[in-house]
C-alpha cells in the first residue's frame, strides 16, 4: 500500500520498523505484518471465492445426502478423494474455515490500530494550513475585503459550522487567522463499522452452530407430536445443545390445504395446526403457511412440504382388522405421484396361538395417483389435486423383515426380503377409493381414503438476531464508507494593504475530482458572507 | 385472479418493440462512434493534470464573483462553470453541427425511446398477472436489462455535466450490444408465460429482495461495460505509447474517452451497485429465514451471490492497493459480472437449487 488515497484499505497507516529484537520475534512481526496487509487480504478474498464455487458444483451433503451417494457410486475413483478432502461439505470443511478464519484475523489486524488512528482524529483538530494554497489541488484567487482578519474569520467560521465542517483557527502573531476545516469522518467511521460488523456477523453465525438445533418431522392429519427428539423423524442438535434443552411443546395437524391452479401451479398451501406450550394439550389454533412460520419463544415450526397418506384396511383371513394411514413420498413433486407401503407385520397370526409365524406377513407397495388417467398405465398422475384419486398396489406376503429389529424405511419394502423370496409378490390392483381388493388366502384390502401430510421443519438458531444486526451495520457503513469523502478546507485571512487578502485551498484525501463542485459552491457562500463588507480584488 | 391475456400479449409485443428500438439506437451509436472525429474526444493524453486549473479558475472566480462586488464581478456572475482554458486539454467534445453530432443525438432519442417501451414491457407484464413483474427468470432478465439501460442514461448524463464533460454518449454501443444479446436470450430462450406467483414466492420480499438484486445487476453490468472499455483503451495507451501496432479490440480504444475516466467511472457504478447488492443478499438471508427456515444454507444461488459479492469487495480492496489499481482492479470488475451471470444463467438453468425459478421445464 502505498501512495493511493482513495483509501478502502483496512491497513493501518505504516509504521515506523520496530527495533530488532531476537529473531523469532521478527519473524512473527513479519509475519503479522504480511497477513494483515491489504495484499494478504486481497489474496485470501480471491481465495474465498474459488473455494465457494466446489461448493455450488458438486452434490453437498447438509443440502442432498442422496445426490452425493450418486455421484459417489458413479465417480469410484475420485469420488472417495473429494469425500476425504471434504468437498462434499465444502462449507464446513477445515480448509474453508481456514481461508475465512485467516481473513477475520487479517481484519482484527486492520481494524485495531485503524480504531486507534480514527478515535485520534477525530479527537485532535484539523492540521495547520499548508503554506502555499496554489499547490493544493483546489484553491481560490485569493480576494480582498474590507473587514479585518478577525471579523472576517469568524463570518467564515460561521458559515463552515452551518455546513457541519469541522474547523479550528489558529492565529499568527502577524495578526493572520487561519481556519482549517475537515469534513468526511463519517467515512472512516463507516468503514471500521463495516468490518466490525463482519466480525459480529462470523460471531452470529458460530453462535448459531454451538447453540442453535433443528428438527423435522412429518405429521398426518390427526395427529400430534410433542418436541422431543424421539418426537422428531430426524433432528440435529448444536454442540451446546442437549435434548432436555429443548423447550417443550406439542403441536397437531388438523388439516392440510394446498390450492392450484388448472395448470396444476400450486397458488396456496396452509398446514391448520393446534399448539399448546408444555404437555398441556395443544389448544391454540394457527394457520402455518410458506413464509409464514408459527414463531414460538424459543423456537419456529416451518411448512416445508406436503404429501398424501392413504389409508388401507386389510382384514386378514381370521377377520382380524389392520388399519393405518401410510404417508406416501412424492416421487414427482409437479403431479404429486407418490411412492409408499404400507406393512402389516401382525397379520394373519392365528387368534390365541402364541407362537409367531413369520412368514404369513403382508405388506403392500404401491403408487398412489391423486389424479390417475383415465387410460393406460395408472402410474403417472396428471394433477396433484384429488380429482380422480386411485393406488396401484402390489401385495406381497412372507417376512417382511421388519421383526429382525434393524431400522429401515417406512416407506418401501424390505428388498432384500423380496430378493432372497422370504417375501413373495402375491399380486397387483389398482384400486378406487372405497374399493375392496380380495387376496388369493381370503383376505381383503380396502383403500378406504386418504389423508394429507405435513412436513414441518421446527428449529431456534439464537445467534440469528446478531446476525441481522450486524449485517444491517454493514449495510450502513458500507454506504457511510463509500459515499462520503474526506475533505479539507483552509482559509487564510491575512492583513494586507487595501483590506484582509483571503484565499481558499482544498483538499480531498478521497476522489478528488468530485471535490471541485462542492469547493466552488463553498467558495461561493464564503464569497457571499464576506460579502458584507465591500471586496476587491488583489492588485497585481 | 386470472391472467389478462391482452396486456399478456401487448408486453410481448411492446418487448419486440423494445428490442427493434435498441438495436436501431445500437446502430446509429456505432455509426456516430465510427464517423466521429477523433479530435471529439481529444488527444490520448489528456489525464488528471487539467482538472484542478480548470476547478481554481472557476472557484477563483465564483468567489471574486460576490454580488457586492461589482469591481471584480464583472459581467461573468456567480454561474463561472469552466474556465476557458480547460477546454482545449480536456478532450471535451468538440460539438459542431457535424453529422455525427446528430447521429449521437438521434441515438441517444432512440435508447430513450427504447426505454419507455422497455418499461412498458414492465407495466404490462406486471398488469397482466397482477403482481411485480420478477417472478421469473424471464422477467428477472428484461428488468435487469431495464435497470442497465436507465443507469447506462444517468450515467451519460451525469458525465456530460460533470467537471470535465467527457461525452461518453459515443460509446452507447458497447451497452446496447449486451442489452439487446440478453434481451433477445430472454425473448426467446427464457421466455415464460405469463403465470400467477408460486406460493414460496407470493411474499413482500419478492418486491424487496428482488428489486435490490435487479437493481444491483443492472448497474453493475454498466460497470462491467467501462471496465471493459477502460481494459481496451489501457492497452490502446499501452501499445500506442511503446510504439507498437494496435490490433482488434485495442484499436477501438482510440475514440474511447482517457483511461483515467473509464476507470474512475467504473468504480463509482460499482461503489453504488454493491452496497445495493450487500442490501439485495441480506433482504434475500431475511426472506430465507421466513420460508426455509435458515437465513443461509449455501443454495446454489446463495454460494454465487457469495461469490458475487466477494469478487466486487475485492474490486474494492484492489482499487486502494497499489499495483492492483487500473488493469488488475478492471480485470477483477469483470470477473465479478462474470459471476453475475454464472448466477444467473448457470444457477438457473445448470444447477438446481431452491432458487430454480426459472419457470422453464
Amino acid at each position: 500500500m502505498t501512495g493511493t488515497v482513495s483509501d478502502l484499505s483496512t491497513q493501518p497507516a505504516p509504521v515506523a520498523p520496530p527495533p530488532a529484537r531476537g529473531g523469532l520475534v521478527v519473524v512473527l512481526r513479519r509475519g503479522w505484518r504480511q497477513l494483515t496487509s491489504m495484499r494478504t487480504a486481497l489474496l485470501l478474498l480471491f481465495l474465498l471465492a474459488v473455494a465457494a464455487v466446489p461448493g455450488s458444483l458438486l452434490p453437498q451433503r447438509p443440502l442432498n445426502p442422496p445426490k452425493v451417494q450418486e455421484y459417489l457410486d458413479a465417480h469410484t475413483t475420485v469420488g472417495p478423494v473429494l469425500d476425504r478432502l471434504g468437498f462434499f461439505d465444502v462449507f464446513a470443511s477445515p480448509w474453508f474455515a481456514a481461508i475465512y478464519l485467516l481473513l477475520a484475523v487479517s481484519l482484527v489486524g486492520c481494524i485495531v490500530p485503524r480504531l486507534r488512528l480514527h478515535a485520534r482524529a477525530m479527537t485532535t483538530p484539523p492540521p495547520a494550513a499548508p503554506k502555499r494554497f496554489d499547490r493544493l489541488p483546489q484553491y481560490a484567487e485569493p480576494a480582498v475585503i474590507a473587514a479585518d482578519p478577525v471579523a472576517g474569520a469568524a463570518a467564515v467560521r460561521a458559515v463552515l459550522r452551518r455546513k457541519r465542517w469541522r474547523t479550528t483557527v489558529r492565529t499568527a502573531e502577524d495578526g493572520t487567522v487561519e481556519i482549517s476545516a475537515e469534513k468526511g469522518y463519517l467515512r472512516e467511521t463507516g468503514n471500521l463499522v463495516f468490518h466490525t460488523a463482519i466480525l459480529a456477523l462470523l460471531a452470529g453465525a458460530a453462535a448459531g452452530v454451538l447453540w442453535g438445533w433443528q428438527g423435522n418431522v412429518l405429521l398426518t392429519e390427526g395427529n400430534t407430536f410433542c418436541n422431543t427428539t424421539q418426537g422428531y423423524d430426524q433432528y440435529d442438535l448444536g454442540q451446546q445443545v442437549d435434548g432436555s434443552d429443548l423447550p417443550p411443546f406439542c403441536l397437531s395437524l388438523d388439516r392440510f390445504r394446498a390450492t392450484y391452479l388448472d395448470s396444476g401451479q400450486p397458488s396456496s398451501y396452509a398446514a391448520s395446526v393446534r399448539y399448546g406450550a408444555g404437555d398441556a394439550d395443544p389448544r391454540r389454533p394457527v394457520d402455518i403457511r410458506v413464509n409464514e412460520p408459527l414463531r414460538l419463544s424459543g423456537a419456529r415450526v416451518y411448512l416445508l412440504d406436503h404429501g398424501y397418506a392413504p389409508i388401507l384396511k386389510y382384514t386378514d383371513r381370521y377377520g382380524q382388522v389392520f388399519s393405518s394411514p401410510n404417508p406416501f413420498l412424492p416421487s414427482d413433486l409437479v403431479t404429486l405421484t407418490s411412492d409408499g407401503a404400507a406393512v402389516f407385520a401382525d397379520a394373519n397370526q392365528k387368534p390365541g396361538e402364541r407362537a409367531r409365524t413369520r412368514n404369513v406377513e403382508v405388506a403392500f407397495e404401491g403408487v398412489y395417483t391423486p389424479t390417475a388417467p383415465e387410460s393406460g398405465p395408472r402410474v403417472r398422475s396428471v394433477f396433484p389435486a384429488e380429482r380422480s384419486p386411485g393406488i396401484t398396489l402390489a401385495a406381497y406376503r412372507g417376512d417382511t423383515g421388519l421383526g429382525s429389529g434393524i431400522p429401515r424405511s417406512v416407506y418401501s419394502l424390505d428388498q432384500n426380503q423380496v430378493q432372497k423370496g422370504a417375501l413373495k409378490l402375491v399380486g397387483s390392483k389398482f384400486l378406487r377409493p372405497g374399493q375392496t381388493w380380495k387376496l388369493d388366502d381370503g383376505s381383503t384390502l380396502e383403500f378406504v381414503g386418504t389423508k394429507q401430510w405435513a412436513g414441518l421443519r421446527v428449529d431456534e438458531d439464537p445467534g440469528q438476531k446478531v446476525v441481522l444486526v450486524a449485517s444491517v451495520l454493514m449495510v450502513i457503513g458500507l454506504i457511510g464508507s463509500l459515499t462520503v469523502r474526506r475533505r479539507r478546507l483552509w482559509v487564510r485571512l491575512a492583513p494586507g494593504a487595501g483590506g484582509t487578502v483571503v484565499g481558499v485551498g482544498g483538499l480531498a484525501r478521497t476522489d478528488a475530482d468530485s471535490y471541485d463542485e462542492e469547493f466552488r459552491r463553498t467558495v461561493a457562500d464564503l464569497g457571499r458572507a464576506t460579502a458584507a463588507q465591500p471586496v476587491s480584488a488583489v492588485e497585481d | 385472479m386470472p391472467v389478462d391475456a391482452t396486456l399478456a400479449t401487448l408486453s410481448d409485443r411492446l418487448l419486440v418493440a423494445a428490442i427493434l428500438v435498441y438495436s436501431a439506437a445500437m446502430l446509429v451509436y456505432a455509426a456516430e462512434y465510427s464517423f466521429g472525429r477523433r479530435s471529439r474526444v481529444g488527444p490520448a493524453a489528456a489525464p488528471a493534470a487539467p482538472a484542478g486549473a480548470a476547478a481554481l479558475v472557476g472557484a477563483g472566480a465564483a468567489l471574486a464573483a460576490a454580488p457586492v462586488s461589482p469591481a471584480v464581478g464583472g459581467g461573468t456572475g456567480p454561474a463561472v462553470t469552466t474556465g476557458p482554458a480547460g477546454t482545449g486539454s480536456t478532450g471535451r467534445p468538440v460539438e459542431g453541427r457535424s453529422g455525427t453530432a446528430v447521429a449521437g443525438a438521434a441515438a441517444a432519442v432512440l435508447t430513450v425511446v427504447g426505454l419507455l417501451l422497455h418499461a412498458g414491457v414492465l407495466v404490462t407484464r406486471a398488469a397482466a398477472a397482477h403482481r411485480v413483474p420478477w417472478g421469473n427468470m424471464y422477467e428477472f432478465a428484461i428488468s435487469v436489462c431495464f435497470i442497465a439501460v436507465l443507469a447506462w442514461l444517468v450515467v451519460m448524463a451525469r458525465q456530460a455535466r460533470g467537471e470535465r464533460r467527457a461525452s461518453i454518449r459515443h460509446l452507447g454501443a458497447f451497452v446496447m450490444l449486451p442489452v439487446v444479446l440478453l434481451l433477445g436470450l430472454a425473448g426467446t430462450v427464457l421466455y415464460t408465460p405469463v403465470v400467477p406467483l408460486v406460493p414460496a414466492l407470493n411474499s413482500y420480499w419478492l418486491w424487496i429482495h428482488v428489486s435490490a438484486a435487479v437493481i444491483a445487476s443492472g448497474v453493475f453490468l454498466v460497470s462491467f461495460v467501462t471496465a471493459t472499455l477502460y481494459l481496451i483503451r489501457e492497452k490502446y495507451d499501452r501499445v500506442t505509447a511503446a510504439g507498437g501496432t494496435l490490433r482488434f479490440p485495442a484499436t477501438l480504444g482510440a475514440r474511447f474517452p482517457a483511461a483515467d475516466g473509464l476507470e474512475r467511472t467504473t468504480f463509482r457504478v460499482i461503489a453504488f451497485a454493491f452496497p445495493v447488492w450487500t442490501f439485495a443478499t441480506i433482504a434475500g438471508a431475511i426472506w430465507a429465514e421466513a420460508a426455509w427456515s435458515r437465513y443461509w444454507g449455501w443454495d446454489p444461488k446463495e454460494t454465487w451471490a457469495f461469490i458475487a459479492w466477494v469478487i466486487y469487495a475485492a474490486y474494492l480492496h484492489a482499487r486502494a492497493t497499489a499495483g492492483w489499481r487500473g488493469r488488475r482492479a478492471a480485470w477483477i470488475a469483470v470477473l465479478g459480472w462474470a459471476a453475475m451471470m454464472i448466477n444467473l444463467f448457470g444457477v438457473n438453468l445448470v444447477i438446481t437449487g431452491l432458487h430454480s425459478y426459472a419457470g422453464l421445464q
